[in-house]
């Protein structure tokens, strides 16, 4: 069967964005990837939503298709935290091969800087602790990857600098994208002396808190003969979920992105090597390092130095993150994870002026949510 | 914003009973002999529904650790920077909790920890399981 097709992406300008709406960041999104797919809104017949802090609603993507003015056959709000968007995507490749629509709308978008203080979007990621056996021990989001980065080191050898050169090597991708939040640059030695959040990580460790949202149309393969440009097939997916709580984690080095991207790639009928640009989740810069390993693009303990040598730069092993991702692109909730969509679809159309991988023709996009507890992965391709 | 207490509900209330005399328990499968933490309904090893609990020893090393310095909410803040340890007990279940009256530069994975309780913070509330290390 020929493989499902992103036919439009799209971003809104990202970081501070100052009277920006969650819905008006998503429409602004959905608008532009309709319209970069040469379609129109009323040719839209499925509408996928994520989650919003800001303007939380029990049924988002009915609000968000009420706003647009259109009236889709099938129409529901995915959540699966920061792999929301690849999540997104495995659902939508999923309607238009069955037949059920032509072209689904995947948007997602939130003013999670402007919309709300920094101490209020802390405290909200902190609900997502264990209520009775992590929540009273003062947890929180870093934290949690905190106790993984930090047993992770002691069982493969990672350093602090081998996790400041994953921060640097994002800055250094950042500041090739006109619209990145982060542009200036940054040595190890400023990571290093950033202040600690909770060890081993340091602020220059986590993620942005931004405003923004993104969007992609995914087409069914005879529908997208009718759109504008070039279509990226989506070729292979993959999902893994081992647990949701870090006290419940079964492992703190091996995570599920590991059968997630197995799956992606046995049903795209290629291996990891084969790629020739990765979008992985970057919370912090930990969990890059632990899903480059976990997944196979680097052996145990291997990531961190060969990083430091420029593993991840344009023209280095496996190019990685080349918009600076959520460590110094943007990161606006589910739309953080569909800016890695947005830019490895980019890279696969060859649009992606002054930070171009050469010949860029398989692409890996990877969404984790909860603590690495859901992965999903996805297998792209030029047609 | 007050520290989030546990509110036991009817599969941790066990759980938290003993912690009331002095007990930290574990969930221990009658078909397969798997212990487990949290408290479940069913063994996350074999999905039966027949559950024990057990006393564990109270005894574990550290699996990993974190020294906090940025509070989650304003009710953690004067307790910065704290310690947030991963514990692996005697019995293999892992259980978080704060190591208590550590020096955060000295802890090392692997440490040996032991199980104390501190008094519940408000009347009525149950007492919260920590981590001191052994001597």
């Amino acid at each position: 069967m020929p493989s499902p097709v992103i036919t439009g992406a799209a971003d809104t300008e990202v970081g501070k964005l100052e009277g920006s709406t969650s819905l008006g960041l998503q429409a602004q999104a959905a608008m532009a990837a309709v319209e970069d797919a040469g379609l129109s809104l009323a040719e839209i017949d499925g509408v996928l939503c994520a989650y919003s802090f800001t303007e939380p609603h029990l049924m988002l993507s009915s609000v968000v298709s009420e706003f647009l003015g259109i009236a889709p056959s099938y129409s529901v709000a995915v959540q699966a935290g920061g792999a929301t968007a690849c999540a997104q995507l495995v659902h939508a490749a999923a309607l238009v091969e069955s037949g059920r629509c032509r072209h689904v709308l995947v948007v997602c978008g939130d003013n999670r800087l402007t919309g709300m203080t920094r101490d209020r979007a802390v405290a909200a990621l902190s609900e997502v602790g264990h209520a009775q056996f992590e929540r009273p021990y003062g947890i929180s989001v870093p934290s949690a990857y905190a106790l993984v980065a930090r047993r992770y080191m002691h069982e493969y050898g990672v350093t602090l600098e081998h996790l400041a050169g994953v921060a640097v090597a994002h800055r250094k991708n950042a500041m090739r994208h006109p619209k990145a939040q982060m542009r200036e640059p940054i040595t190890l030695e400023d990571v290093a002396r950033s202040r600690p959040i909770s060890t081993p990580l340091r602020l220059l460790d986590c993620c942005l808190i931004s405003d923004g949202g993104a969007a992609v149309v995914v087409s069914a393969a005879d529908a997208a003969r009718d759109t504008r440009k070039p279509g990226i097939a989506i070729l292979g997916t993959g999902q893994m979920n081992t647990h949701e709580h870090i006290v419940a984690a079964p492992s703190f080095t091996d995570f599920g992105c590991k059968q997630s991207s197995a799956q992606a790639f046995g049903r795209a009928g290629i291996k990891a090597a084969d790629i020739d640009v990765a979008e992985i989740y970057d919370s912090f810069t930990i969990t890059l390092l632990a899903e480059l390993e976990s997944i196979g693009f680097f052996g145990r303990g291997e990531a961190g130095p060969a990083i430091l040598s420029g593993a991840l730069d344009l023209d280095g092993k496996l190019p990685c993150n080349t918009h600076g991702g959520l460590l110094s692109y943007a990161h606006s909730g589910a739309a953080g994870g569909m800016f890695h969509v947005v830019e490895a679809v980019r890279q696969l159309r060859g649009e992606a002026a002054g930070r171009q991988v050469a010949n860029a023709r398989l692409g890996f996009v990877h969404g984790d949510g909860g603590i690495l507890s859901v992965h999903f992965s996805l297998v792209l391709g030029r047609l | 914003m007050t520290k989030p207490l546990p509110h036991p509900n009817a599969t941790t209330q066990p759980f938290w009973s003993g912690c009331q005399q002095g007990r930290f328990e574990l969930q221990r499968c009658e078909a397969c002999g798997h212990m487990q933490f949290p408290p479940r309904l069913a063994c996350t090893s074999c999905h039966s529904g027949a559950l024990g609990w057990v006393n564990a020893s109270g005894r574990g090393t550290v699996y990993s650790f974190t020294t906090v310095y940025r509070a989650p909410i304003e009710a953690f803040k004067p307790d910065l920077p704290y310690i947030i340890a991963m514990i692996e007990l005697e019995e293999g279940p892992r259980a978080m909790m704060n190591l208590r009256g550590a020096d955060p530069e000295r802890i090392a994975i692997g440490m040996e920890v032991e199980i104390f309780f501190e008094p519940p913070a408000a009347d009525g509330g149950y007492p919260l399981p920590q981590a001191r290390l052994r001597s």
